[in-house]
């Protein structure tokens, strides 16, 4: 590196750092200082808002579905994610089909919502269905239609499949290279020795994506934990569909807690930091590589 | 070769997942060209027993929404919003990047370190004190707020790719260049710029996408202001106020579809690193 003025470096810099320390360090701090005040952000409260955090009802089932979220949504995104990119390998249209189940991430959250309300539609017996899920059910099956979105039993996992649809894709195209990295050889040499094709799967293809595996996984999970839009817009969080990311909006626009939402906020931050740690670390390996 | 009875249910598996994902697009796009009775008394695959009778379809759900529920209104102001979000991000990240991929100064490895750090933030975390803020100075409800919202959201992963990507452009040019006496700003404008047009291309499309596909951060900033509500708020506006109008939301919820579907169809390969590059943002 040749010389150069001192301060030239902080010229390039600054615009950046600026903002940053506006918009993400400054907040941050903010944020966490609030939560210990009130609802108007004017009397310290003590652990007053984290006390209820984990007390009150409707975190209490939010905490529950995000956890539900997180198990459920995922192993179905990460295990069909696998399974799809191990199997289109072997198809010659498999280009095709990786961009019609990826497609869906081009869309926003808000669109698929929609989308997904649409195939979810109900209507009583008597009537037309319009909804394809209950058509089917009415139709084909000869059963009653179902309540996807209001029906307490089922209604978080209509909300999980719609997530499921859109991040699959996601992970069948990181997989799917993934799974092109492994020498071909190294399964031909295995199925010359005459292991079956389940016996690969479980002991020669897993293993090697494990590092994979472990990103998509965690980045799932980071997601999952942040799920919001989707929640939003099909249900709001009524019918015990609350998510920890759609209760803080509630508290900070509807109620004006911003103590509460603080509190929310930082418990995110806490539960995402973990896993991000994970993820970030993983970064710096590849990095010194 | 393997058995042909596992080819037909490898075969079978893949076309019926296909099918089974691309299905609900299909619907949508289907009913929105419907009429508003017609929607609502059938299903949407009814259109199939005769397809090339197009005197089933209409165009009147676009024209509805697109001028007497606001959706061009709305259309212009994801564009208002989105291309400086893309644009002013993508520029500060690469100074900053090439600051820290070229440039030698005190505490260099530390401060990048707190940049990339940042990336753990979630956003909700900024949410409270910058509206406080803005409600200060006047900038809720406006363009610029959202813009540097959005910038401040994307510099982490912006300058972490970048730093990399720069760094990563062989040492030699830059030397030479340097003993060639040109400027800092020379190698930055005529050499790291034009190297990383590829970072670049993904970058932008994924900022691009992730902020047009954004809700949040526009519900947040911009409130329930009509008059710069991007389509994400418009659309789940109308979801509430338009109830069972299929026929309208389903061509609504085209409408905020269609552009990210063009990038989609036409830039995919770009597409694709774009998302998998970003998918670690905050």
């Amino acid at each position: 590196m040749r010389w150069q003025k001192s301060w030239l470096p902080w010229l390039y810099l600054s615009p950046a750092l600026l903002i940053l320390a506006a918009y993400l360090v400054y907040p941050t701090v903010e944020t966490l200082r609030l939560s210990f005040y009130d609802a108007r952000g004017e009397t310290f409260i003590g652990l007053e808002n984290y006390r209820w955090v984990f007390t009150a009802r409707p975190m209490r089932i939010a905490f529950r579905n995000n956890l539900l979220w997180i198990v459920v949504f995922t192993s179905t995104t990460v295990s069909l994610g696998l399974v799809l990119a191990v199997m289109a390998d072997r198809v010659r249209y498999e280009s095709l089909f990786k961009s019609a189940v990826f497609l869906p991430m081009a869309i926003s959250f808000a669109g698929a919502g929609v989308i997904w309300l649409f195939m979810y539609a109900y209507r009583p017996p008597q009537a037309p269905q319009i909804g394809l899920l209950n058509a089917i059910l009415v139709n084909v099956f000869h059963t009653k239609p179902v309540a996807w979105l209001t029906n307490r039993h089922i209604n978080n996992f209509s909300l999980i499949a719609v997530g499921v649809w859109i991040w699959t894709g996601f992970n069948l195209v990181i997989l799917s290279a993934a799974y092109k990295g492994i020498p071909r050889e190294l399964l031909e040499a295995a199925r010359v020795d005459g292991a079956s094709e389940w016996q690969i799967f479980w002991r020669i293809i897993l293993p090697l994506m494990k590092p994979t595996l472990a990103v998509v996984t965690t980045t799932m999970i980071i997601n999952v934990l942040k799920v919001f839009d989707i929640v939003y817009v099909m249900t709001n969080g009524n019918y015990d569909t609350e998510v920890i990311a759609n209760r803080m909006y509630k508290e900070m626009f509807h109620f004006r807690n911003f103590g509460r939402a603080s509190a929310i906020a930082v418990i995110l931050l806490l539960a995402i930091l973990p896993v991000m740690l994970i993820n970030m670390s993983r970064f710096l390996e590849n990095e010194e590589r | 070769m393997r058995l042909r009875p596992e080819r037909f249910f490898l075969h079978a598996v893949l076309i019926s997942v296909a099918l089974i994902w691309l299905t609900p697009t299909i619907g949508l796009l289907v009913s929105s060209f419907r009429p508003r009775d017609a929607v609502l008394s059938s299903g949407w695959w009814t259109v199939f027993t005769h397809f090339w009778d197009l005197r089933q379809f209409t165009l009147q759900n676009y024209i509805e929404i697109l001028t007497a529920q606001g959706m061009a209104q709305a259309f212009r102001n994801s564009l208002l919003i989105t291309l400086p979000s893309t644009v002013i991000p993508i520029s500060v990240a690469a100074l900053a990047a090439y600051a820290f991929a070229w440039m030698d100064f005190p505490a260099r490895r530390f401060l990048f370190g707190v940049v990339v750090g940042l990336m753990i933030v979630p956003l909700q975390m900024t949410l409270i004190p910058l509206l406080r803020v803005y409600n200060r100075l006047g900038l809720a409800g406006t363009f610029i707020g959202i813009w540097l919202a959005h910038t401040g959201y994307g510099l982490p992963f912006a300058i972490y790719l970048l730093r990399n990507f720069f760094a990563a452009l062989p040492r030699d040019l830059f030397e030479s260049a340097y003993l060639d006496g040109a400027s800092q700003w020379t190698a930055f404008w005529r050499l790291a710029l034009p190297l990383s047009t590829p970072a670049l291309a993904s970058l932008a499309i994924f900022q691009f996408l992730w902020v047009w596909n954004d809700l949040l951060v526009a519900l947040i900033y911009l409130g329930g202001t009509e008059d710069v509500a991007p389509l994400t708020v418009k659309l789940t506006g109308l979801v509430n106020s338009l109830g069972q109008n299929w026929h309208l939301l389903t061509a609504a919820a085209f409408v905020t579809m269609a552009l990210p579907l063009v990038v989609f169809l036409t830039l995919q390969r770009y597409f694709v690193r774009g998302i998998l590059a970003g998918s670690i943002k905050g």
